[in-house]
């Protein structure tokens, strides 16, 4: 992954801090003191390609506690249409939001970003699609550590841990989390962060909760 | 710049006063402060006189109850459910909180930052007059009742029974106590004492009271023949008195009992043996009183119906530590207190999770605790760890039996996480399938620990070598601890692996006699006292208890008993033990003022004659690590 990076002759300032503080960071010894980023992205489509990201929504945690105060939310600029997906998350091409352009909210995403650790649900498609989106402009991949609220869902409930995929309905029903703005990257993304804050009251009890344990629960993830 | 989270949470807010009085634009930017919080049923928000939060609180789903002890009983204050306001004191006024708060359900609050909020009172007056009023209506039961219908009476009321409440902790002695001169015979003050039924005299010139005598006297130095009934009282008179002023409350005078070895202080006007005689306080007044007096919070730990009140005789506990502590009471005495209060506290949240779970348990079992709570020198709130063991049971039977088993101990270790007692971040608790198991099963587990003693395993099963009973069947424990030591007799090169492990736990000093501080991490330049000076001590107790097949847990006691069984090393144990008391005094205490567990010591910040006292500690360390590796040739194992 760094041999990419070191491959391009100058990198820009802000991809240049966000490595160096993702690699110095010090807080993983300490829970409490961890900064999460739970994200969420709208897309026209699921061809990591061919499609394109239309929203980032994001929100964070620490402490256990969902900081509203630090979230996150761009509308980007794009090329591409999938009137297929309008329906979804309604967000039209000429649609009311300010829209910003895709590298304009990469930037502003990676300075949101800082240090934190990601959290998705289906983490493996949000993050393919950011990094589809950096390899565009010569950048990434991101090197954050990341979790999965499926994949932590699955550690818990030993029971068809290995056929099944959970989607976000399936964890909100179960965990009773009324939902909002589902289909919005922000409500979606505020969604997966009680779903992960249920996740991990109900994972303490039996296992230590510390982040090198969580993110062990990945697959296919940075750990 | 669009913000749907912040929208939506607006949305919410709108509904419910005081927000409805607020403008939109005013009220989002409120909104964009908010932090979500999560709690689970029965999670505690805040307790009762905790230092005010930064936030008060909207429930957003669920429910919240409020509650408030007085007078040694839990009142259910309010009940709060969605809309509701509740931890408000901090925006009236910058008190502890009056009262504690609960989820009676799983619930999702916001919390709104006060700060926010003090604008907004001074330019919106409906919503200032509104968050009076709800300030004074949510406390309304059971304080109140002559108090109903007057707005604005309450927070007065609840003052009221706040300092009615510390008044009963203050201390009522017998006034105006009897007392004789100095030179009246023994013979005359004992007829005095008969003819009055009391227990004690003072002697008193001028009502300035210069000695006392007690029936134990009588006991220890008349009926002996020491002395004869015809000399004067003077002779055999306790003098000076201990003195205290009027307004003594019940654990000062405790401590002040406990300290100076007394059964009776006297009370003069200014406190003083040199003023005027007022009252007289002895052991029987104390023991009538309530307060935090151990024997009546484990009565009241006994009386419990939920684990919020658990949590609330624990934090009684706690002022009682920092109150020995504070008062130099020998640290033996004060982790046998505090270790029947925590052995209370897993018994009644055992009890109560029996009643929750609505059926008594199939077989016979027992609820061992381990580590630090099983040696008994738990003083400061750390985590849980605990096991379970229960009969054996046919294999058809297994499943249900452990199934139940995991469901109680689940329940047992949410109400101890409730209480303060964090869930064990190695999983060792009765609830993790592992440490929930049948005798054999058991016994199966020490035998594998003792016959392969390879390092990781040592350092895992260490912690299990000192195991207590603390609720159930006590034969069941028997037969496991008798079961070990016997696999230990048999295996003694096992001891030598135990000590070769313990003898790895990193070193207090350097080379240059200077503290050895952490490199890195979180604590960073700090001196980690738990690992490098108390362990070594407690690792050295334990491996020559199991050495001699002593059934003792307590490294206090352990070492005692040590210095008998092995006369030849009395000062050794000696040493260490006094070395071992005082690590842990000096322990609590920073625990105390940092309020954490005082694992790690900023060195820099203590005294030099604290720094003395602490390297005072480490020659014992060197002494029974020497004689560690001597004993079980640890040096020999590769």
């Amino acid at each position: 992954m760094f041999s990419r990076i070191f491959k391009r002759k100058s990198y820009p300032k802000y991809w240049l801090d966000y490595v160096e503080k993702v690699s110095t960071c010090e807080k993983y010894y300490n829970y409490e003191s961890i900064r999460f980023v739970v994200l969420d992205t709208e897309t026209t489509g699921f061809d990591y390609e061919n499609d394109r990201m239309l929203c980032i929504g994001a929100v964070a945690i620490k402490n256990n506690k969902i900081l509203v105060t630090d979230s996150f939310e761009v509308y980007i600029k794009q090329d591409v249409f999938n009137k297929e997906t309008v329906k979804i998350h309604g967000i039209r091409k000429n649609g009311t939001e300010t829209k910003m352009s895709e590298e304009e909210a990469l930037i502003a995403f990676i300075e949101y970003l800082d240090d934190a650790v990601i959290i998705a649900h289906h983490t493996a498609f949000d993050l393919n699609m950011i990094n589809t989106a950096l390899r565009r402009i010569n950048l990434g991949p991101l090197i954050s550590k990341q979790l999965d609220t499926n994949y932590i869902y699955k550690k818990l409930s030993p029971k068809n841990r290995h056929n099944k995929v959970f989607s976000l309905d399936n964890l909100c029903n179960e965990y009773g989390v009324t939902m909002h703005d589902r289909h919005t990257a922000s409500g979606d993304a505020l969604l997966t962060a009680l779903v992960f804050l249920k996740l991990t009251n109900q994972y303490k009890k039996n296992n230590a909760l510390n982040i090198f344990d969580l993110v062990n629960t990945n697959y296919n993830l940075n750990k | 710049m669009k913000n749907t989270i912040a929208e939506r949470i607006l949305d919410f807010l709108k509904d419910y006063p005081p927000f409805n009085l607020i403008q939109k634009d005013t009220l989002l930017e409120i909104a964009k402060k908010v932090e979500i919080h999560y709690f689970e049923k029965d999670q505690i928000i805040f307790s009762q006189n905790d230092t005010p939060h930064e936030h008060f609180y909207i429930v957003n789903e669920g429910v919240i109850r409020l509650y408030r002890f007085a007078e040694g009983k839990k009142h259910i204050v309010d009940i709060c459910d969605e809309g509701d306001l509740f931890g408000l004191r901090p925006l009236i006024m910058k008190e502890n909180y009056l009262m504690g708060a609960a989820a009676n359900e799983e619930s999702i609050i916001y919390a709104i930052p006060i700060h926010l909020f003090n604008d907004i009172i001074l330019n919106f007056p409906k919503v200032s007059q509104f968050l009076i009023a709800s300030f004074a209506t949510n406390t309304r039961d059971p304080f109140s009742e002559k108090h109903k219908g007057k707005l604005f009476a309450n927070i007065k009321a609840i003052k009221k029974v706040e300092n009615s409440f510390i008044e009963t902790q203050s201390a009522k002695y017998t006034k105006n106590p009897i007392t004789c001169s100095a030179n009246i015979t023994i013979q005359e003050a004992a007829i005095i004492m008969t003819k009055n039924v009391i227990n004690s005299i003072v002697i008193a010139n001028n009502n300035i009271p210069i000695g006392i005598i007690t029936d134990k006297d009588i006991r220890t130095k008349i009926g002996t023949g020491l002395f004869k009934i015809t000399d004067t009282v003077e002779t055999i008179m306790a003098s000076p008195v201990v003195t205290f002023p009027e307004n003594i409350t019940v654990a000062e005078a405790q401590i002040a009992r406990l300290k100076h070895k007394v059964s009776h202080l006297c009370i003069t006007k200014d406190g003083t043996n040199t003023s005027e005689l007022v009252g007289i306080l002895s052991e029987h007044d104390l023991n009538l009183i309530q307060g935090n007096n151990p024997l009546l919070l484990i009565k009241e730990i006994k009386q419990a119906k939920d684990a919020e009140t658990l949590k609330y005789i624990r934090s009684k506990a706690a002022e009682l530590t920092k109150g020995y502590i504070e008062q130099e009471i020998p640290i033996y005495f004060v982790t046998k207190v505090i270790s029947e209060i925590n052995t209370a506290i897993t018994k009644s949240a055992i009890e109560l999770s029996i009643q929750e779970i609505g059926t008594k348990p199939p077989v016979n079992y027992s609820w061992f605790a381990v580590g630090s709570q099983g040696r008994k020198e738990q003083l400061l709130m750390t985590d849980q760890d605990n096991a379970l063991v229960f009969e054996n049971v046919t294999e058809s039977e297994y499943e249900n039996v452990k199934a139940y088993f995991l469901k109680l101990a689940t329940k047992v270790t949410e109400k101890l996480n409730i209480v303060g007692f964090d869930y064990c971040p190695a999983n060792i608790m009765a609830s993790n399938p592992k440490w929930c198991l049948s005798i054999d099963e058991w016994k199966q587990q020490f035998k594998e620990w003792i016959k392969d003693p390879i390092p990781e395993k040592i350092l895992l099963s260490i912690i299990f070598y000192d195991f207590e009973l603390i609720y159930g069947n006590k034969e069941l424990y028997n037969k496991m601890a008798t079961s070990v030591l016997k696999y230990i007799k048999k295996n003694q090169i096992f001891l030598s692996f135990l000590g070769k492990v313990t003898l790895d736990n990193p070193p207090p000093l350097g080379f240059f006699k200077q503290f050895l501080v952490e490199q890195d991490g979180e604590n960073k330049d700090n001196f980690d006292i738990k690992s490098r000076a108390i362990r070594p001590l407690v690792d050295a107790a334990r491996i020559f208890s199991l050495y001699h097949g002593l059934q003792i847990n307590n490294t206090i006691a352990r070492y005692k008993k040590l210095m008998e069984v092995e006369p030849q090393n009395k000062d050794l144990f000696e040493s260490c033990s006094n070395a071992f008391k005082i690590l842990l005094t000096f322990r609590t205490s920073q625990g105390l003022a940092n309020n954490d567990s005082g694992k790690f010591v900023d060195i820099n910040s203590l005294s030099k004659a604290d720094r003395l006292k602490l390297k005072s500690c480490f020659n014992p360390i060197k002494n029974v690590q020497e004689a560690l590796k001597i004993r079980f040739k640890t040096t020999q194992i590769g």
